[in-house]
């Protein structure tokens, strides 16, 4: 069996896409963050029980409605979405415009109440997701063995992250919106309706949350408490990779997630805080992050 | 507008006023172990002086830390385990407790304000996330089952604290040491010049003042008085767990002082005796207590972002002010 740097190559190889699946994760929530967070002002304390929401809707339809994975990666980014909306027209839009904190920890309240229901109604136990037939499976790769599922969500993810940057780089609508970013009255000054496009963004951000979560549903199983250890290492990610960029958030996503896989196969202790310590180095060495601007 | 300055006041110069307000408070603390569960008091006077320390930072420096567990249950790791393994007296052991958490706010400190705002929340909760991941592993923690058993001991060698008044007596004295050394901060010099950095940051460094100076200062002195309430806690409850070290632990001191009234003296205080209780009282019912703690922020953030405290003392000075 072949080696690298005494490790033989399978587990290493097995480890590099166990860290590219969650470098996916980090990559689509925390470029929902950027995205919402450019635009808003706040930073989405609740984009992690979004995620776990999806996840939910999936299982939901799935178990109550007999609707499978398909129209569900569909249906659970719209109804999550829908919710979001709900929740910055009535709650988020009072608090523009006051220091950005409030909004933090109005999103942290709303984060703790939909955590705790779901706890309260399902229990803290993990639910099994089957994934669906056709991406069963595993394939060969010569070098490796590959669960197709599992190739389809780096896959997948790619497809949405370089969508949304599309979106936001190529569009008209994406033009509002980096237009918004910079001086929100000039823009709404020529006509367009910036609230509308504030309430927009966010329902956009909460459903790539969701859509995050429906594509986890099968890997991680589905549970209550899935998001919020999860959005803590996105918010490290994001201090990482600084928020001003797009294709920042998403590269450091990535990487980051290789690397916290890489450490599990060399220093398996530290895997669960790489990604802290990286974030401190960055602080110590370029405060403003990455891809970032000092303010 | 930084969140710190919605209670803009100073605070009130000691008036004969509050000081009777003190002096009553005084007594129904000294008397109240005779008349309610002494546990449940120590529990709120652990958690208000958690509080309070926690508000030093976001009242009167304008800070929002979100890892403030990580002191306050890094400290409780750290007496207990030096009153349990090493046998040391508990007043030392608590000492050692905070001396732990302050070198720890140094440490965090140092790399969190290097950021500012939203970004210094999302620093101070990612390293006290990590401080818990640590706490998880390391051997001397004993990952999920905590360290248990912690005994009470004898006070100095002389005064047996299993016996729960002498427990309680203790804890009152050092929670009220710590509203105190909080007092005397906020309105010495030092604590002038945070008040001057929450109000306007660029101002104070024109002012020649080194802003990042006061702010780790400001940090370090928050974390060690949060790490004498996390001590404190470990000698009362004789154990000491993941649950302090956890973000949901930030949360529920942000909550407590949302809740009282950032930037107030007692704001903190009330805030936690309500949380404390509402918990106590919700221990036995089926209602799942995150559900409520959540309602109970997102109400807060939306209807009366001063706090029960903030708010009052708004009326009183709309009031006095309408009549003068």
């Amino acid at each position: 069996m072949s080696t690298i740097f005494g490790i033989p190559a399978p587990a290493l190889y097995g480890q590099i896409l166990i860290g590219l699946i969650n470098g996916s994760f980090y990559a689509m929530l925390s470029l929902g963050l950027a995205v919402i967070f450019g635009l808003l002002r706040v930073i989405n304390f609740t984009h992690g029980a979004q995620y776990m929401l999806g996840a939910f809707a999936a299982y939901l339809l799935l178990t109550y409605a007999g609707i499978g994975y398909w129209p569900a990666l569909i249906l659970a980014p719209l109804s999550v979405g829908a919710v979001a909306i709900v929740i910055e027209r009535f709650m988020l839009r009072r608090l523009y415009g006051l220091d950005p904190l409030y909004g933090l920890l109005l999103t942290f309240g709303l984060a703790l109440i939909l955590e705790g229901a779901f706890r309260y109604w399902f229990g803290a136990a993990g639910k099994p997701y089957s994934p669906p037939a056709q991406l069963t499976g595993a394939v060969n790769l010569g070098f490796m063995f590959m669960p197709i599922y599992r190739g389809w969500v780096v896959g997948a993810s790619l497809f949405v992250c370089l969508g949304t940057w599309l979106l936001i780089e190529k569009t008209r609508l994406g033009a509002y919106l980096r237009a918004a970013t910079e001086n929100a009255t000039l823009v709404q000054a020529f006509g367009v309706n910036v609230p509308l496009l504030l309430t927009l963004t966010y329902g956009l951000g909460a459903a790539l949350a969701a859509l995050a979560g429906v594509l986890a549903a099968p890997i991680y199983q589905v549970s209550p408490l899935m998001g919020s250890n999860l959005i803590i290492i996105v918010f490290a990610v994001v201090v990482v990779g600084g928020m001003g960029s797009i294709l920042g958030a998403i590269v450091t996503g990535y990487v980051l997630g290789v690397l916290e896989g890489l450490t599990k196969v060399f220093y398996p202790e530290a895997s669960s805080i790489v990604i802290f310590v990286i974030m401190a180095i960055v602080l110590l060495v370029r405060p403003a992050g990455l891809f970032g601007q000092e303010e | 507008m930084a969140v710190g300055t919605q209670y803009l006041a100073e605070q009130p110069k000691l008036r004969s006023s509050s000081l009777v307000l003190g002096a009553v408070a005084l007594a129904a603390l000294l008397a109240a172990p005779f008349f309610f569960y002494p546990v449940f008091l120590m529990s709120i006077l652990c958690f208000a002086l958690f509080a309070c320390a926690f508000n030093l930072l976001i009242g009167y420096v304008g800070l929002l830390s979100f890892g403030h567990a990580a002191f306050f249950g890094g400290a409780a790791y750290f007496t207990a385990h030096a009153v349990k393994v090493w046998g040391w007296e508990p007043l030392s052991g608590i000492l050692l407790g905070v001396a732990g958490a302050a070198a720890m706010g140094l440490l965090i400190g140092f790399l969190a304000i290097r950021r500012q705002g939203i970004y210094f929340a999302m620093i101070t909760l990612a390293l006290s996330q990590m401080f818990a991941f640590i706490c998880l592993q390391a051997p001397f923690t004993h990952g999920e089952d905590g360290i248990q058993g912690v005994p009470r001991g004898h006070l100095l060698g002389l005064i047996d604290l299993n016996q729960p008044n002498a427990m309680y007596y203790l804890t009152l004295a050092i929670f009220l040491f710590g509203l105190f050394a909080i007092w005397r901060i906020v309105n010495s010099p030092f604590g002038n010049i945070l008040k001057a950095i929450r109000e306007n940051e660029k101002r104070a460094i024109s002012l020649g003042y080194r802003v990042d100076r006061y702010k780790l200062g400001a940090f370090v002195m928050s974390a060690a008085l949060a790490g004498l309430a996390g001590g404190t806690k470990a000698i009362v409850f004789q154990f000491a767990t993941l649950t302090d070290v956890q973000w949901q632990m930030s949360g529920e001191v942000i909550l407590m002082t949302l809740l009282g009234g950032i930037g107030t003296m007692i704001g903190p205080i009330v805030g936690a005796g309500l949380v404390i209780a509402l918990q106590n009282y919700l221990a036995s019912s089926q209602f799942p207590v995150t559900v409520l703690i959540g309602i109970i922020f997102v109400i807060c953030v939306l209807l009366f972002r001063r706090g029960i405290v903030g708010e009052i003392l708004e009326l009183m000075k709309r009031k006095s002010k309408a009549t003068a």
